[in-house]
């Protein structure tokens, strides 16, 4: 009798610790239904539909894969996947190179006060909205801007207008991108450089090895689990660039600067095709996931080791 | 063995005077290349104190002779007579609304969902676990559309509803408020327990006081994320009453693009109070930002 007691108690104690935890979630997890996975599965539909915005809500036609089949003959999306990933593949490894070497040097040559005031100078650009660095670029990129005027003294007669040439402009955003995301990179080295062990430092210097062999030999290996997740976190916010697009180029000249996002933000706000835009984002998706994967798999791997 | 000491001695004996010249050089070059990434803060500021006929005169005056404030008023529209009115203080005001309002409301909703994940036993705990950290792969772009027709069917594009609402669930907040709650000792919850505090009093009272720190940094986080925000309200709002910043801003670089001096001010305008903040708040900030980006 009293153990019959007892255990209907414990049930009653799981059924109201079940209760309190998903009273805490779910504000949480009702916000994630409603405006992530719910919209996921519709996105996934709708790149499947010919919708258009405009007919309004369910006049669409399931056409199945055609969307995707067009997009590759389409010279706007084509160029947009190019300039996304050249996007991607210049400034990332640009980026990684220069706030690497600048964390070590500060690190190891600067005072500690001088080393944090540099730090927050460098880190500023990051927290400063897309805008508002758009249009301090495109100031400093107009034909007698200090840019221009840097280049000629550069010893360039003749500087193209950046970011209304045909091959200058995206050249000219990521150069923008680069510096606004230094400091950031630059943060986060130093961050890792200090956690790093001394000991390899010490015997390094005892066997008198260079500034340089540190860095190449101790510095760059110990921190490649860094540059691993400043690789893929740099890819994907590479592969969402577009305020820098929509602000400073509006994607051209041309289709020189369209980017993936702008691409979609264009074909379903400007021409309202959902369903091919939703196609485009999907692509991206795609994109995002196989980086993700193998951010996975690589963490995976490290974690057996 | 002993050459090693030998040399060892030596480079340490030359060191100290070549070291020292060596630090002074780098330390100059690191701070030139510092100024040299803060030029495009100088120039704006600079150009937005000047004339347009002095914005581009050769050679640059980084100090102006005058102090323009006709920049800062045409942008704020104060004794503008018909100019156009770009709304300025108003999209401020917006942008503080929405922006204090949804990082208040992703904080507690995080606290939450990170303490029943950390601390709580209950059914499908590892499955939601799962999902959530699925849904990190899952980028804003994809969602955009769906997100615009959900709005717009119920009525809620061009207000400030449609920024703060989804700001309810924000994933990686709720990473870091699971791992802050991870490292409180349980027997903490326990006395509360034992002193008679229900799981809602124990949580306010007792747990939640012990993640301050994180919840500094998340908020800071948090705050510069939705103060920056440009996609979302660029295409859920179209009514100039409810622009934020980042659209009015948008708009006016759009329209006065040319007059570099008043974008110039406007920029200004955009950018020194985030600076402001960050200059006083860079302590928790940088915390939440190193926070799960270095391990060990």
């Amino acid at each position: 009798m009293e153990n019959n007691n007892k255990a209907q108690k414990h049930r009653i104690r799981i059924i109201r610790e079940n209760l309190v935890a998903w009273g805490f979630l779910l504000p949480s997890a009702l916000g994630m239904l409603l405006f992530s996975i719910i919209p996921m599965f519709i996105s996934l539909y709708v790149s499947l539909t010919d919708w258009n915005f405009a007919a309004g809500l369910g006049n669409w036609n399931f056409v199945w894969l055609d969307n995707f089949k067009a997009l590759w003959s389409d010279t706007w999306f084509t160029a947009s996947l190019k300039n996304t990933l050249i996007y991607a593949i210049v400034t990332v490894p640009i980026s990684l190179i220069l706030s690497l070497l600048l964390a070590t040097v500060i690190d190891g040559f600067c005072k500690k006060k001088v080393a944090g005031v540099v730090r927050v100078a460098m880190y500023m650009p990051h927290i400063c909205n897309a805008v508002a660095i758009s249009a301090v670029w495109m100031a400093l990129y107009s034909k007698y801007g200090p840019f221009s005027l840097l280049m000629r003294a550069l010893g360039w007669s003749d500087p193209p207008r950046f970011l209304a040439d045909y091959t200058w402009a995206l050249p000219a955003l990521m150069l923008v991108a680069i510096w606004a995301g230094l400091g950031y990179r630059i943060f986060i080295y130093s961050a890792s450089l200090t956690a790093l062990p001394q000991d390899l430092y010490e015997s390094a210097d005892i066997d008198g090895g260079s500034w340089f062999q540190k860095f190449w030999y101790i510095t760059v290996p110990l921190l490649q689990p860094t540059t691993f997740f400043l690789t893929v976190t740099g890819i994907i916010s590479s592969f969402k660039v577009f305020a820098y697009t929509n602000v400073m180029t509006k994607g051209g000249p041309g289709n020189s600067t369209y980017t993936m996002v702008y691409y979609i933000y264009t074909t379903a706000f400007r021409y309202s095709r959902m369903g091919y835009a939703s196609a485009v984002a999907v692509i991206l998706f795609l994109m995002l996931l196989a980086i993700t994967i193998v951010q996975w798999v690589h963490n995976s791997k490290n974690e057996q080791r | 063995m002993k050459k090693n000491k030998e040399a060892a001695a030596a480079a340490r004996r030359k060191r100290p005077l070549q070291k020292t010249i060596v630090q002074y050089i780098v330390t100059v070059v690191i701070i030139l290349v510092a100024l040299l990434m803060l030029v495009p803060f100088l120039w704006m500021i600079s150009a937005s104190m000047k004339m347009q006929k002095d914005v581009m005169s050769i050679p640059i005056k980084w100090i102006p002779e005058y102090f323009y404030i006709d920049n800062y008023k045409r942008v704020l529209h104060i004794d503008a007579g018909d100019a156009r009115d770009y709304h300025f203080l108003l999209a401020y005001w917006n942008s503080i609304k929405v922006s204090v309002i949804s990082t208040a409301i992703s904080i507690l909703s995080s606290l939450m969902a990170g303490y029943a994940f950390a601390k709580l036993r209950f059914k499908g705990s590892n499955v939601i676990f799962i999902v959530y950290l699925s849904q990190m792969m899952i980028p804003s772009q994809l969602t955009l559309i769906p997100r615009f027709v959900i709005f717009s069917e119920m009525g809620l594009t061009n207000t400030h509803m449609s920024l703060i609402v989804p700001k309810i669930v924000a994933v990686s907040s709720c990473f870091m408020f699971r791992q802050a709650f991870l490292g409180v000792p349980d027997e903490l919850r326990d006395a509360a327990r034992i002193d008679g505090a229900g799981e809602l009093r124990t949580w306010a009272q007792v747990m939640v006081p012990m993640v301050k720190a994180t919840m500094a940094a998340q908020g800071t986080v948090q705050f510069l994320e939705s103060w920056n925000s440009y996609l979302d309200p660029l295409i859920f709002l179209s009514n100039w009453r409810k622009w934020t910043l980042t659209v009015a801003l948008d708009q006016f670089v759009g329209i006065e693009g040319t007059q570099y001096n008043l974008s110039m001010a406007a920029s200004c305008l955009a950018i020194i109070p985030v600076l402001v903040v960050f200059l006083f708040g860079q302590k928790y900030f940088m915390r939440g930002l190193t926070v799960g980006a270095v391990k060990g």
